[in-house]
């Protein structure tokens, strides 16, 4: 039955398929051809935004040797597979810059075995797909250790998107890291469930600072609530990309998501033949997350010390999480002295102890 | 003075013509777009219009988009030549991906050829429970189902949400918000190999044959017309325009239903929560592009995924920004839709500025468009 | 206690955008059209707010081109129902894709820029005046725009002359015109007030509470709207009150999270759709009284044979 259907449906598309084969490949056969799928718009000055500058980075660096294209505001719905289709057939690298683009990276990748693929984020790898992603927690620690410091009321607010392991461990690590300078300091989080709905997230920021937050973190896209600490004169971290244009004053840093080094790396490694599948996670240590210029409101000796933590988590003499750390339950996590292995924070779903409020299921 | 005069019958002949003249205009727009852009029309015009049609495999994805979007809107036509407005076919074809989904990952590894079926009826049973929220509210509380409908689409989105969180999380997914991807046994089967087709399209092309047989030839495709034009003139007990209500209902929330586990099972083959990407809003477009006829909507559907995947094209080959493709997408369903009154109406050049005020009671309704309306 | 008026303060203007798209909407709903296309009037009202504020540093400036879009949208949802004839949902449909796209078109230059320093209106505003309650004098002059226009519609509406036959073309358009009203302006005139507003609406989304630019910014806040219109039965009045009551239960969300109580914030997100379709069946469960309230014509395609 299933047999006959095929064959049916051949037969009425037959035509079409002997009109057009695609074209793609090799009229250039130097330029090494970049793919790049974007979840939003590149104007979001956020997520999307980075990687933007990620592309233009590769441009930069390879000039004609390279010729990049991109899809912008593909949704992890239906529409992923096609797009990426679309790309492989004309590229040679792909990098589908959302988690949710990772079955359908997965699925293409397979009937384009000589394509590289490249999935921000994910945890599915094959032959010709690669991972990677980047350390934020360890610059959530840092702005914990500032947040500990700056804050007079002892309470952070904090706008957090999705339950999703990456948020966690960001609530987790700047939490860690704030307790670990002040005892007294307290989180309050909120889930505004949208990674962009600048209204909502200006709505959160109002609500965390008339309930006393006099330092905003945010793990959401917009610069809102920067804003919005501006106009109330408190002081806050932005997210992804240096919003210091929407916070003059309120911006203490920002963590910076910098794409452009991996990707020129991999681009190379393409066009050297050396490409190989591989896991990427990186911190600070390859510049992949950066810290932007810390503000001259943070006393001169925090100043130090965030520096100091930087550089130390750079060096690998620092890791966020190391013991003794219990969950919030009180049950034991890591024992004095160990540090967190990557494979208990990449699928992080628990709050550490302290940590009011329980994780939305 | 330039006017317009209702045809008595639709014009069969510009029922054709009319969206070439719309493509006409379209393109005369892009150009000038494009031209303003900076970008070469030309190019950018033939990668949207003709490009997915030479190839392949956009023909194949054409397939894959149209399949929802004609699924929905063939259910769709039957309430709105009723006057019942379920505007929140998206709600129905999410929670209808949901309950047809939640099938799958039950019976995950289950082999077995009645899972699939098994599948899609929780789908339709799905989508017709999520439809029967306003027909229940409607007929018994005479609550206005353009609004229930569409808030109950924000819900079912969240309620997808909140599950794929939870409950339906893929237990090895390192706790991201996705299922499991289905088991082979638990996806539709592909209609043309080495690509996305799958025999949904076929159950589309079905539903459409089914409706235009009911439309024309049973007592209910009757009842629904008469109440469309007017269900008090009509002598309709309230218990006919409550059954009707509710048919209609049931329809479109199944079909949509029906539309919204072939997505989940087909070319996405998990829950995610990014799945309803709007299928339930365009098909309310295709609906009326395809003039609520069932063979309208198939064409009707072909034309507006070939505007998305034309506009990805486009996209991709020119390095334009996808604002460009909604923009033009835009003006093609107003040509579209604006040009469309000529099948319906003459124009007429007069010399004299009309006799409006002296005219008895002449103002009519149209006799073939759809009439919109809250109550 | 402070906390409490804070609070208050915050959802007194939460919802400001949502009133001034919700009421031109219903006066367009009331001359019996219906207009879906909220979404799309107001985002280019986001966008032309934006860009004209920030270009020509006047805030003013800036409001009106919002309105002038959003009329302009408008008068092209109006050209294709009114004249052309065509649907009215597929059209408003249509409008937003339309709207979405040119928005995004034309704010290509403006994203990362803000008008941080522009959206402090309060030059104009009464802040200066100290106490007189912090809560209801100390807003921005499009709050008390927001007010007014509600205020004005309900008179119009009621006590003018224009507004009775605004009411009666949407409650029997055969009937207005055949006294000798001309329908087809009448919508017009509706519509073109209706982009106006929410073209506002979207504006003060993107210059005041939120002053910057990014694609899809206004983010379903046409289609609440919507929704909030018909919740309010078509009443001004009523349309105050399911504007609050959709900000309210959105700031209140918020807050409680922020208490640290234990709630599920994807549930809480359902609530005021829930609510919106209780109170929905609450108004509408009298057949009677509920048709006084929806204009008889509203969607119906209106035609005049000589």
């Amino acid at each position: 039955m299933k047999h006959v259907m095929r064959i049916l449906a051949a037969g009425a598309i037959v035509a079409a398929l002997s009109v057009g084969a695609p074209g793609g490949a090799a009229y250039a056969a130097e330029k090494v051809k970049v793919g790049f799928v974007y979840v939003g718009p590149v104007g979001d000055h956020g997520w999307t935004y980075e990687h933007e500058q990620g592309r233009l980075a590769v441009e930069k660096a390879f000039g004609d040797e390279v010729e990049t294209t991109y899809v912008e505001n593909v949704s992890e719905g239906p529409d992923a597979a096609r797009v990426i289709q679309q790309l492989a057939r004309k590229n040679d690298i792909i990098f589908t810059t959302s988690f949710g683009f990772m079955n359908p990276t997965l699925k293409v990748a397979k009937r384009f075995p000589k394509v590289k693929f490249e999935h921000a984020t994910g945890f599915k790898r094959a032959d010709n797909v690669s991972t990677y992603s980047a350390r934020f927690y360890e610059g959530r620690y840092v702005i914990g250790l500032i947040a500990g410091k700056v804050t007079k009321t002892n309470t952070i607010g904090y706008i957090a998107s999705f339950p999703i392991p990456e948020v966690v461990r960001g609530i987790n690590a700047a939490y860690f890291a704030a307790k670990s300078v002040n005892p007294a300091v307290k989180f309050k989080i909120v889930w505004v469930n949208t990674w962009f709905d600048p209204g909502k997230e200006a709505d959160a920021a109002r609500a965390l600072i008339d309930q006393g937050a006099d330092v905003l973190m945010q793990h959401t896209d917009s610069p809102a609530a920067m804003q919005i600490s501006e106009e109330k004169g408190i002081l806050a971290f932005g997210q992804a990309s240096d919003m210091i244009k929407f916070g003059p004053n309120a911006q203490l840093t920002s963590i910076i998501d910098n794409w452009g080094p991996y990707y020129v790396a991999r681009v190379k490694a393409v066009m050297d033949g050396t490409w190989e599948s591989q896991d990427t996670w990186d911190g600070f240590a390859p510049g992949m997350v950066e810290m932007s210029a810390f503000s001259k409101r943070i006393p001169e000796d925090v100043r130090a010390m965030a520096t100091k933590a930087r550089d130390d988590i750079a060096a690998g003499k620092l890791h966020p999480f190391t013991g003794p750390i219990n969950k919030q339950d009180g049950s034991p996590w890591l024992a004095a002295g160990e540090t967190a292995s990557d494979g208990d924070l990449v699928g992080m779903n628990f709050y550490i102890e302290g940590v009011e409020g329980s994780l939305p299921k | 003075m330039i006017r317009l005069e209702p045809r008595n019958e639709v014009s069969k002949a510009l029922l054709y013509v009319t969206p070439v003249i719309a493509i006409g205009v379209t393109i005369l727009a892009g150009v000038v777009m494009f031209a303003i852009l900076g970008k070469d029309p030309v190019r950018a015009i033939s990668l949207i219009f003709l490009e997915p049609l030479t190839d392949s495999f956009a023909l194949s994805e054409m397939i894959v988009k149209a399949t929802p979007l004609i699924l929905i809107a063939i259910g769709l036509s039957f309430g709105f030549r009723a006057g019942v407005w379920n505007i929140g076919a998206e709600g129905q074809f999410t929670v209808g991906a949901l309950a047809g989904g939640a099938v799958a990952l039950a019976l995950y590894e289950v082999e077995g050829f009645w899972v699939l079926p098994l599948m899609c009826l929780a789908g339709v049973l799905g989508g017709m429970a999520w439809a029967a929220i306003p027909a229940f509210l409607r007929t018994r509380f005479n609550a206005n189902e353009i609004l229930v409908s569409l808030m109950l689409t924000y819900v079912a989105v969240l309620l997808l949400s909140v599950l794929v969180y939870g409950p339906l999380k893929d237990p090895d997914g390192m706790n991201f918000p996705e299922s499991r991807m289905f088991h082979p046994a638990a996806t539709v089967p592909i209609l043309i190999e080495e690509t996305r087709a799958h025999i949904g399209f076929l159950v589309a092309l079905a539903a459409a044959a089914v409706a235009w047989v009911v439309l024309g030839r049973h007592v209910f495709g009757y009842q629904v017309k008469v109440m469309g034009q007017s269900p008090r003139a009509a002598g309709f007990g309230g218990f006919v325009e409550n059954r009707v209500v509710w048919m209609c209902l049931m329809i479109s929330g199944g079909l949509a239903g029906l539309a919204g586990l072939f997505e989940a099972a087909g070319p996405v083959g998990q829950l995610v929560p990014a799945l309803p990407v709007g299928y339930g809003f365009t098909a309310i477009i295709v609906t009326f592009l395809g003039r609520l006829n069932p063979i309208g909507i198939v064409l009707a559907g072909f034309v507006m995924a070939l505007t998305y995947i034309g506009g990805e094209t486009a996209q991709i080959e020119m390095n334009l920004p996808s604002a460009v493709t909604g923009v033009f997408q835009g003006m093609f369903l107003f040509s579209l839709l604006g040009i469309d009154v000529l099948t319906r109406y003459r124009i007429r050049m007069f010399r004299s500025p009309r006799p409006g005020r002296t005219a008895p009671l002449a103002a009519r309704t149209v006799p073939v468009a759809a009439r919109t309306g809250g109550e | 206690m402070e906390l409490f008026f804070l609070i208050l303060q915050a959802i007194i203007i939460a919802p400001i955008p949502l009133i001034f798209v919700a009421i031109g909407e219903l006066v367009v709903e009331r001359s019996g059209v219906l207009n879906l296309g909220l979404e799309g009037m107001m985002i280019l009202g986001a966008i032309a707010g934006f860009s004209v504020t920030l270009d020509s540093g006047s805030f003013v400036v800036g409001i009106a081109a919002a309105a002038l879009a959003g009329a302009l949208a408008a008068g092209i949802f109006g050209v294709l129902t009114q004249v052309l004839m065509s649907n009215q949902v597929a059209t408003g449909l249509a409008l937003t894709i339309f709207g979405l796209g040119l928005s995004a078109l034309w704010g290509q230059g403006y994203s990362g820029e803000s008008t941080a320093p522009l959206a402090k209106i309060h030059i104009f505003l009464l802040s200066d005046i100290p106490i007189v309650g912090p809560l209801l004098f100390v807003h921005d002059p499009l709050v008390y725009l927001a007010f007014a226009l509600v205020a004005g519609v309900a008179w119009f509406l009621t006590r003018t002359r224009a507004g009775l036959i605004l009411r009666a073309v949407g409650e029997n358009h055969d009937a207005a015109h055949a006294i000798g009203y001309n329908v087809v302006a009448v919508r017009m005139a509706a519509l073109v007030f209706g982009g106006a507003c929410a073209g506002i609406g979207g504006a003060y989304l993107s210059t005041v509470q939120t002053p910057f630019w990014v694609e899809n910014m206004t983010a379903g806040r046409g289609w609440i709207a919507l929704a909030i219109v018909v919740f309010a039965s078509w009443r001004p009045g009523r349309l105050l009150v399911g504007a609050y009551l959709f900000g309210g239960v959105t700031v209140a969300q918020l807050h409680v999270q922020g208490f640290g109580i234990d709630i599920d914030a994807q549930y809480l997100s359902m609530l005021p759709y829930l609510v919106t379709i209780l109170v929905l069946v609450l108004i509408s469960h009298n057949k009677a009284r509920s048709h006084l309230n929806a204009p008889a014509c509203l969607g119906k395609p209106f035609f005049a044979s000589a």
